[in-house]
C-alpha cells in the first residue's frame, strides 16, 4: 500500500507529514532514553533484515502476491519504538532508491505503515497478552495484531486518498480493506511462524517477551501510551472518520454510474446499534463520528479478547 | 538478481553524477512538488518534461529501458489505484492527470537514485543535522541490505539442494523458518559488527 506521488493533494501531504514527524520524533526520544550504543548496529541490521524480508512475496488468491509489512514482527522482536524507527527508515530507502512509494507521499506512508501499523499492532498484542498470557495467547495475539495492523493501515490509506479527492471512499475503502484483509492473513501466518521459529532456536533473543514469559514485559510509562494513542487517534479521526458514515453515498454513486436501481440500495444494508455511526445527542458531527468510531473499536476489541480467552482456555485444558 | 540491484547506475561517472548531492536532491524535490501542484491535464508541458527527464538519464548514461523497468516495477499499486479512480463518475480525466503526474514523479525519483550515490545522501542528511542515531542506522541498513540479500541467496540455494522442490503447504513454513534464521544470523552479525566498530574506536 505504498502510495505513489500524484495521488495525494497538498493539504493531505502537509497533514500526514506533520503527523509522522510527531510520531517519529516521539519514537526517537523514547528510544534515546532506552538506547545503548550496542543497540545501534542491531537496529541497522534489523532494518536490513525487514527490508530483505519485504522482498519475499507470498501468494494471495488469484495470482496476486503480497509481501510482509513487518511492523508487528519487528515491534515484538525489538520493541515498538525501535519498530517505528526501523519501518520508517525502510520506507525512506524504498522511496528514494526503489521509487516504491512517493517522495512527497512519504509522510502518509510512514504514518500508515510505520506509526499506525506498529502502534495499533502493539496495542492489540498487549491487550490480548494481558488477558491470555499463555503460549497460545502469544501466538493468537501476534497473529491478530499483524492482521489488524495491515488492515487498519490500508483503511487509513483509503481515508487519505478520499480526503485528497483522488479515490472516493465508497470505492477505495472496500477495495483497499478487502485486499488487505487477504494480505493480512499472510502477514499474520508468517509473523507467527517466524516468532515461533526464533523462540524454538534462540529464546534468549526474546528474553522477557517470549511466549513462555507470560506478561513479564513491564508496562511502559503511561505517558508513552497516551502520546502514541493521541497521535494515532487524531490521525484516524482526521483521515478516516469523516468518511465512515458516508460510504453508502459512494455506493449509490457507483450504482448510478452503472445504472442500477438506486432505490433498491437506499435501504440500510445492515441495521446497527450505532446507526449511521453517530452518537445521539452530540451536536458536532465530526466529533460524534469519531466518538462512535472509538466506541465501535472498543466493542470489537473486547469481543476479540473474549474469543481469544475462550480459545486459550480450551487449549490449556487439552494440552 | 543482480547484486547491485538497487541503484545500479549511481556510481557512473558523468557531469550529472559529479554534481553535489544537495543540488540534485533539492532539484528533485522541487520538481516533484511543482508536478504535484500544477493543474495540467494533457497539455504540452508534461511531454516536454518527460523528454527532459529521459534526456537527463541518457546524459548520465542510464539506459531508458532501465527507467522503464523501474516504472513498471511500481506498476501494481499504480494500476490498482488507477482502476479505482476510473470506477468513479468523471474519473477518466482525473485518471490521466494523476497517472501522468505520478509517472513523472516516479521517473524523477528513479533518476535521483541512479545519479546520486546513497553515501552522499547520507552525508547530506548528517549535514542538515538529522538525529545521529537515525543517520547511523540508515547507513548501516543500506550497507547490510546487500549482505543479507546474499546471505538469503545462500540459504535458499542450500535449501533447494537438500529438498528437490517442495509442496505448497510447506512453503509457508519454509518462508517463516528461513526468515527466522535470517533474523538470528542478523543479530549475531550485529554483535560482531559492534565489536569491530568498538575496536576501531567508534563512539556513538
Amino acid at each position: 500500500m505504498h502510495i505513489p506521488d500524484g495521488f495525494l493533494d497538498t493539504k493531505t501531504i502537509v497533514a500526514t507529514s506533520l503527523f509522522s514527524l510527531a510520531g517519529l520524533g516521539k519514537a526517537l526520544r523514547s528510544l534515546s532514553r532506552e538506547m545503548t550504543s550496542r543497540k545501534i548496529p542491531l537496529m541497522g541490521l534489523a532494518a536490513a533484515f525487514v527490508f530483505v524480508a519485504q522482498m519475499l512475496n507470498f501468494p494471495v488468491v488469484g495470482g496476486t502476491s503480497g509481501h510482509l509489512l513487518g511492523a508487528v514482527l519487528i515491534s515484538v522482536l525489538a520493541g515498538m519504538n525501535a519498530g517505528i524507527v526501523i519501518i520508517s527508515l525502510i520506507l525512506v530507502v524504498q522511496a528514494f532508491l526503489f521509487a516504491d512509494g512517493g517522495i512527497l507521499a512519504l509522510g502518509a506512508n510512514i504514518f500508515n505503515m510505520a506509526i499506525v501499523g506498529s502502534v495499533i499492532g502493539t496495542a492489540m498484542y498487549r491487550g490480548i497478552r494481558l488477558i491470555a498470557p499463555g503460549r497460545w495467547g502469544f501466538y493468537v495475539g501476534v497473529a491478530a495484531a499483524a492482521w489488524c495492523s495491515t488492515v487498519v493501515a490500508a483503511i487509513c490509506c483509503a481515508g487519505q486518498l478520499a480526503w485528497s479527492g483522488t479515490v472516493a471512499w465508497g470505492i477505495g475503502f472496500p477495495a483497499m480493506a478487502g485486499i488487505h484483509m487477504l494480505i493480512g492473513i499472510g502477514e499474520a501466518v508468517i509473523t507467527a511462524i517466524v516468532l515461533a521459529a526464533v523462540t524454538a532456536t534462540r529464546p534468549d533473543l526474546l528474553s522477557g517477551r517470549g511466549p513462555e514469559d507470560g506478561n513479564a514485559a513491564p508496562l511502559k510509562p503511561l505517558g508513552n501510551a497516551v502520546v502514541y494513542g493521541a497521535i494515532v487517534v487524531a490521525g484516524l479521526a482526521l483521515f478516516v472518520s469523516p468518511f465512515s458514515s458516508r460510504w453508502p453515498d459512494g455506493l449509490e454513486k457507483v450504482a448510478a454510474r452503472f445504472g442500477f436501481d438506486t432505490a433498491r440500495l437506499s435501504a440500510p444494508l445492515m441495521a446497527s446499534p450505532l446507526a449511521e455511526y453517530r452518537m445521539p445527542g452530540i451536536g458536532l458531527v465530526s466529533v460524534s463520528t469519531a466518538l462512535a468510531g472509538t466506541v465501535g473499536a472498543a466493542v470489537v476489541s473486547v469481543a476479540a479478547v473474549i474469543v481469544v480467552r475462550a480459545i486459550s482456555r480450551k487449549s490449556a485444558k487439552t494440552s | 538478481m543482480h547484486p547491485d540491484f538497487i541503484d545500479r547506475y549511481s556510481r557512473n561517472n558523468s557531469p550529472i553524477h559529479r554534481m553535489p548531492a544537495g543540488v540534485k536532491c533539492s532539484a528533485a524535490l522541487l520538481l516533484v512538488a511543482c508536478i504535484l501542484v500544477s493543474p495540467w491535464t494533457l497539455t504540452g508541458a508534461s511531454p516536454a518534461l518527460f523528454v527532459l527527464l529521459v534526456g537527463t538519464a541518457l546524459g548520465a548514461g542510464i539506459p531508458p529501458g532501465f527507467l522503464f523497468r523501474r516504472i513498471l516495477g511500481a506498476g501494481f499499486i499504480l494500476a490498482l489505484l488507477s482502476v479505482l479512480i476510473l470506477l468513479q463518475p468523471g474519473g477518466v480525466e482525473k485518471f490521466f492527470t494523476i497517472l501522468i503526474k505520478s509517472i513523472l514523479s516516479l521517473t524523477t525519483a528513479v533518476l535521483l537514485a541512479n545519479t546520486t550515490p546513497f553515501s552522499e545522501v547520507i552525508s547530506l542528511l548528517k549535514r542538515i543535522r538529522l538525529p545521529a542515531v537515525l543517520v547511523t542506522v540508515l547507513a548501516l541498513m543500506y550497507r547490510y541490505i546487500f549482505v543479507l540479500f546474499d546471505e538469503m541467496g545462500r540459504m535458499k540455494r542450500a535449501r533447494e539442494s537438500r529438498s528437490f522442490g517442495i509442496g505448497h503447504a510447506r512453503r509457508w513454513h519454509l518462508l517463516g523458518t528461513v526468515l527466522a534464521r535470517l533474523f538470528i544470523r542478523s543479530t549475531d552479525r550485529a554483535e560482531r559488527i559492534y565489536a569491530a566498530m568498538c575496536a576501531r574506536g567508534w563512539d556513538a
